[in-house]
């Protein structure tokens, strides 16, 4: 696939959750190999829309979906839900790693679970995991230690290297560094940039600031509804829409 | 004024701490009460004979020929293959459906209906189990009316309610985001309920399990109905008369003969063992887990 060609194809997308109508006829194409931000006061609906896009929304026993989401051109509505998710990694905001896992068997849950693996297998996944979310060096000497023996931006890192290790072609993030220290969310930032190189990255973040400095595109959403969808720069330099400007120059939000 | 209420205030406190530390103790009494007659009185008839011998028949000394002594070993028998059957019927069951009503009720009937019947199911007397499956198995087979099957589906009666409820609990312990996490790796629904989530809501279910066979062992009222008198040693077989602790404490407590009596009371001792001795097992692998689990190994 051409670099800039769209991953993800997202039409006419409407969620509810219970009565409430939490986002609104979204159409958004997301870009491959690019990292797309989604900003917006709390309760715009930011999380509902990434949690579309890898059919986690509709676990919820209240929630309904309307619309497409195309993946490479398929509907990923018309395609196995679980079979979704394994093309559609997700990071969330709090750290959850398997409790009762060590931090091998956290990174491997998605090959241990979904067929059958050699150890070999399994040792160079969790390897190329590990490096991957740049988590390796720190905890090589004690890969069967428990998972909830590391600090909080770990557990994160951990929770990436998992979700890499189901080899998804989108990581979707939820708002990953809000329950992390500067440092750490340093490290994530850091990562976002190195992982672009594979994988179609969305993150939500309520982070302004975050958005500029990692992502190339940024959608701004208000009242579940998109207002504005452009590159990082353009958005923040220069916003089309009014509505944008005042969230950006911090006038509401 | 503010220092008279502030004694006030310290006075009400420390009276209350009296109070609940007297509650603790009016509870203890019994318990220690209990553990400490069953083993004054029990421990005098424990001995290599007591766990292997057959019941005594009831005799009376007469002409200097002594009565022998007997043991309880059908009972004591008896009792573990009616806990392990009745766990066998009743814990799929039980787990089966707090897993359907946690992981895949929502909000649907069906899991409000279970939770109902359980409900309802624990308020049954246990006696009214006993008649329940002595009817039943009279319509499937009056020859094994009276028999250890009979005796393990009453009893697994009355542990269903216990351990879906308390599995139930133990399920809705773990925290959605685990939920999620996993089903966010492509994990399958029914992988992500039975390999994640009852994983780590184990120990909560093993205790649901443990208090379910620590009140059917205890059970005597409906092994009255269904399991039959007879004591047969050796065992033998499911669709046999069988022969329980509890039952034979009963039997035992309420008979004249004094050999009998004392068996009585070594078999309530073994009971209450039996049942502590689970309970601290349990208890050992659980803190085990738990100490894994958290990490400070």
């Amino acid at each position: 696939m051409a670099l800039n060609s769209v991953k993800m194809d997202i039409q006419n997308l409407t969620a509810y959750y219970g009565a409430n109508r939490a986002i609104q006829e979204i159409n958004l194409g997301i870009l491959d190999r690019k990292v797309t931000a989604i900003i917006g006061p709390s309760g715009c609906g930011k999380s509902t829309l990434i949690r579309c896009l890898n059919r986690l929304h509709e676990t919820n026993v209240k929630a309904r979906v309307e619309g497409s989401v195309f993946l490479d051109g398929e509907d990923l509505y018309q395609l196995d839900a679980t079979l979704v998710r394994r093309r559609v990694g997700m990071v969330f905001q709090r750290p959850n790693p398997f409790a009762t896992m060590t931090i091998y068997n956290n990174v491997s849950a998605p090959l241990r679970f979904n067929r059958r693996v050699s150890r070999e297998e399994m040792d160079a996944t969790v390897l190329r995991s590990l490096k991957q979310a740049a988590l390796w060096d720190e905890v090589k000497d004690r890969i069967d230690a428990p998972a909830t023996s590391l600090s909080g931006g770990q557990q994160q890192r951990l929770c990436i290297a998992r979700a890499l290790a189901a080899n998804p072609e989108v990581l979707l993030m939820d708002e990953p560094c809000s329950a992390l220290d500067p440092i750490a969310t340093a490290k994530i930032e850091e990562l976002i940039a190195q992982l672009k190189k594979d994988y179609t990255l969305v993150i939500v973040t309520h982070n302004m600031q975050q958005a500029a400095r990692v992502a190339d595109y940024t959608a701004f959403l208000y009242l579940g509804k998109l207002i504005e969808f452009s590159p990082t720069e353009d958005l923040f330099e220069r916003p089309k829409e009014t509505l944008t400007e005042s969230y950006i120059t911090g006038r509401f939000g | 004024m503010n220092f008279d209420r502030a004694v006030r205030r310290k006075l009400f406190s420390h009276g209350m701490t009296v109070l609940s530390g007297l509650a603790i103790v009016v509870i203890l009494v019994p318990l220690a009460s209990v553990i400490y007659t069953a083993v004054v009185l029990g421990s005098s008839s424990l001995s290599y004979g007591f766990f292997t011998q057959p019941l005594p028949v009831p005799c009376t000394p007469h002409l200097g020929v002594s009565c022998p002594t007997g043991g309880v070993a059908p009972a004591l028998e008896g009792t573990l293959i009616l806990i392990g059957l009745s766990s066998l019927f009743s814990v799929p069951l039980g787990v089966g459906a707090a897993i359907f009503s946690v992981e895949y009720g929502g909000e649907r009937a069906g899991a409000r209906i279970i939770g109902l019947v359980a409900d309802v199911l624990s308020g049954v007397p246990s006696i009214v189990a006993g008649v329940f499956v002595y009817i039943l198995i009279l319509y499937y087979d009056p020859a094994i009316v009276f028999s250890t099957l009979s005796g393990s589906l009453a009893l697994a009666l009355i542990m269903v309610p216990i351990v879906t409820r308390t599995s139930e609990e133990a399920l809705r312990t773990i925290p959605q985001s685990v939920r999620e996490a996993a089903l966010a790796l492509g994990i399958s629904r029914w992988k992500t309920s039975v390999r994640i989530v009852l994983v780590g809501a184990l120990p909560g279910i093993l205790t649901g399990i443990l208090l379910s066979i620590a009140r059917s062992a205890g059970e005597a009222a409906p092994l009255l109905l269904v399991l039959g008198n007879g004591c047969p040693h050796p065992f033998e077989g499911i669709y046999q008369e069988g022969c329980a602790l509890s039952l034979w404490i009963y039997l035992g407590a309420t008979s004249p003969d004094q050999n009998w009596i004392a068996l009585a009371w070594g078999a309530a001792l073994l009971l209450v063992a039996l049942v502590l001795g689970l309970s601290l097992v349990t208890r050992l692998v659980l803190n085990r887990m738990a100490r894994r689990w958290k990490g400070s190994e």
